[in-house]
């Protein structure tokens, strides 16, 4: 297993740049993903460290090798395809057996190997089933087999659960990420999803329109979005985010924001003009105390909590109360907000103001 | 009564079921008279009313197999009795058998030529679809259309220049020189064909298998090229069945060495007459290899003409 390495990495097809100068480190043994929306560059990314695609530019290093020019056959990694890419003539062992047999294995130890591998996957009673029969799941089973099977560099997946059903995907994303821990095998793995992303990574990068928009532990990008596209992809709901013109200093531990002024982290940037509030629906509390006013315009009820839509003087908020809260639709109420959980956003650039929050926090 | 949309009623499917039969009565009636025909002497091959009922003969397949000389009764009379039922057969017309026809020689290279081309058809066919349909190549519509314009002019509109082409390197009856003719005719109908079925043939195939350790052409070899067989297979009977029947470049192009079986088959009229039988046994045997092949071939050539139409 293998560390990653990727410096200003670039793809142009034609005039359209899918990634511009891409910078991030995948460790060794983790479990990496690439998330973004579709269209944002993150398979194109993926693709070009596995030598599916040339890049036009920068560098990929697996396990300190630059491999960047070097053919997918000759950079030691495995891939799970979306559809499964099962060769569809094999049967099963001779899918799991067909990377082995590309190195010269010795029969015998192939044939120990793939069952190794089976038993692994709980899957060594399909071994001899040709693989159009297959479920969903069992396919799954195989692609992963078929990348384990060779104790590759680093394992690289993209969007291996969007073929499968809502429920199944569930149960294989637990049964991928036990298997993560079993192997501590270095793992770089493509979704849209961002609840897939938060349950199963180590580190996430968000990818939006080619460039890298966040780089962190999940904890991290949901806490400290770095910026309004992250602010807004990740959480559901995602982060309220209220407009506002005024000025902060640096230094600074309050806003202003018309009137109303709100407790925040110390901040480390100066900034002028239009601004963005962003405030977690969970970090917000319905109290008379505030004189911060709404008026409540809906109500979900989850279960375990409720998500409830507010008007206020800068747009609709979404607050998650306990699910005993009382309220009810055309509620008066004041709001208040965590002070430390509050971070600014520049409306202009989009990019967050630092602040203390921020200490340690790679972008 | 309950009836379902997708499924026909079962008077649709007698209705459906006879004109199928009606069809297949219309086009097998020829063949069965050409199959019969090839049994009948030269006397019932020609009486009125056309014989349904005969007795069967082998006269024609002798002819077809073999130059016979009239002889006089007397020296009939001489010969030792025949060696054969074939001897036998010649004799009772008066005649003795001088040697042996060009059927077999013309035949022989109707199998040369007809899979000869196919094969090399096919060979580079498969070549040109995958890198169309896998790379980025320079003016590639503009290509394929070229290719297939070489499709639209019936090939005979350039049989003289083809002819004087022939005649000025050589190629005219010759082995080599008809098989690059039906090649390149057939090149055309191969490349997009095959194009077609490479295209619905998934990238991630090869990729997996470029990532699992093998080139892109082990990875053409083993992976895309089983997917392909079925296109393989009933892009092989078009172009064979082509070749095979080609009538109007053989009769210009060869006479001899080269000359294949259907421009052969209507010279045994000149030869002793109009000896229908034997044309008939010529023509049931050259039916037989392609009828061989199709049969053989004919689930992927089924299974050819719906690809596509369903997504697996």
């Amino acid at each position: 297993m293998a560390q990653i390495l990727i410096k200003n990495l670039r793809k142009d097809f034609g005039d359209f740049t899918a990634v511009h100068a891409s910078t991030f480190t995948v460790e060794d043994g983790e479990f990496f993903m690439l998330l973004g929306p579709s269209g944002c560059g993150k398979t194109t990314t993926l693709r070009m460290i596995a030598g599916l695609e040339l890049p036009s530019s920068g560098e990929i290093h697996i396990g300190g090798k630059e491999v960047a020019n070097l053919p997918a056959s000759e950079r030691d990694i495995a891939f799970v395809f979306q559809m499964f890419a099962l060769y569809p003539h094999f049967n099963v062992r001779r899918n799991l057996s067909y990377p082995l047999i590309s190195q010269g294995m010795k029969r015998s130890a192939v044939k120990a190997r793939v069952l190794e591998v089976a038993k692994i996957l709980g899957i060594e009673s399909i071994l001899n089933k040709p693989v159009g029969g297959l479920s969903g799941g069992d396919r799954q089973r195989v692609a992963l087999g078929r990348a384990i099977v060779r104790d590759p560099q680093a394992f690289l997946m993209d969007e291996p659960l969007g073929a499968l059903d809502a429920e199944f995907r569930e149960h294989m994303a637990v049964e991928l990420r036990a298997l993560h821990e079993r192997m501590n095998a270095t793992t770089v793995y493509v979704t849209h999803d961002q609840l897939e992303a938060m349950q199963m990574g180590d580190k996430i990068v968000i990818m939006n329109e080619g460039l890298v928009e966040q780089f962190g532990t999940p904890q991290e990008v949901y806490n400290t979005p770095a910026s309004l596209f992250v602010a807004d992809f990740i959480g559901s709901p995602s982060m309220n985010l209220l407009p506002f013109s005024g000025s902060v200093e640096a230094g600074a531990s309050k806003v202003d924001m018309g009137g109303v002024e709100f407790d925040m982290p110390v901040q480390r940037e100066h900034c002028d003009g239009s601004m963005v509030l962003g405030i977690r629906p969970e970090n917000i509390s319905l109290t008379d105390a505030s004189s911060y006013r709404s008026r409540v315009l809906a109500t979900e009820y989850l279960g375990t909590s409720q998500i409830v839509t507010l008007e206020t003087n800068h747009g609709a908020v979404k607050a998650r109360v306990g699910s005993s809260f009382d309220v009810a639709v055309g509620d008066q109420t004041g709001l208040a907000f965590d002070a430390g959980a509050i971070t600014l956003f520049n409306a202009q650039t989009g990019k967050a103001l630092q602040s203390v929050l921020h200490e340690g926090v790679g972008t | 009564m309950s009836y379902s949309i997708t499924e026909p009623s079962s008077r649709q499917k007698k209705v459906a079921g006879s004109l199928v039969i009606l069809y297949a009565f219309i086009t097998l009636v020829p063949l069965f008279w050409v199959f019969m025909t090839g049994f009948k002497t030269p006397p019932d091959s020609i009486s009125y009313p056309p014989k349904i009922l005969f007795t069967p003969s082998l006269e024609g397949y002798v002819n077809l197999f073999t130059t016979r000389t009239r002889v006089s009764p007397e020296t009939l009379q001489q010969l030792p009795p025949p060696a054969n039922f074939a001897e036998e057969i010649v004799r009772n017309r008066n005649m003795v058998i001088a040697g042996p026809s060009k059927y077999g020689e013309r035949f022989l290279n109707s199998v040369i030529i007809g899979f000869g081309s196919t094969f090399l058809s096919i060979f580079l066919g498969t070549l040109a679809a995958y890198g169309f349909s896998r790379f980025k190549v320079p003016f590639k519509d503009d290509l394929l259309f070229f290719i297939l314009s070489t499709r639209m002019m019936p090939p005979i509109a350039v049989a003289i220049p083809i002819f004087l082409m022939y005649r000025k390197l050589g190629l005219s009856d010759t082995h080599v020189g008809m098989i690059l003719l039906y090649t390149a005719v057939n090149i055309s109908l191969a490349v997009w064909l095959l194009k077609g079925f490479m295209d619905e043939i998934p990238l991630e195939y090869e990729e997996a298998a470029l990532i699992d350790g093998y080139t892109r052409f082990q990875a053409f070899y083993k992976v895309v090229l089983p997917q392909a067989a079925t296109g393989i297979a009933s892009t092989a009977i078009f172009c064979l069945i082509f070749a095979w029947n080609e009538y109007a470049f053989a009769v210009l192009l060869t006479s001899g060495t080269a000359q294949t079986a259907p421009p052969f088959i209507p010279t045994i009229i000149g030869v002793g007459g109009l000896d229908w039988p034997a044309m008939a046994a010529g023509a049931t045997i050259f039916l037989l290899p392609v009828l061989i092949f199709t049969v053989m071939l004919r689930k992927h050539l089924l299974r050819g003409i719906t690809f596509g139409a369903v997504r697996k």
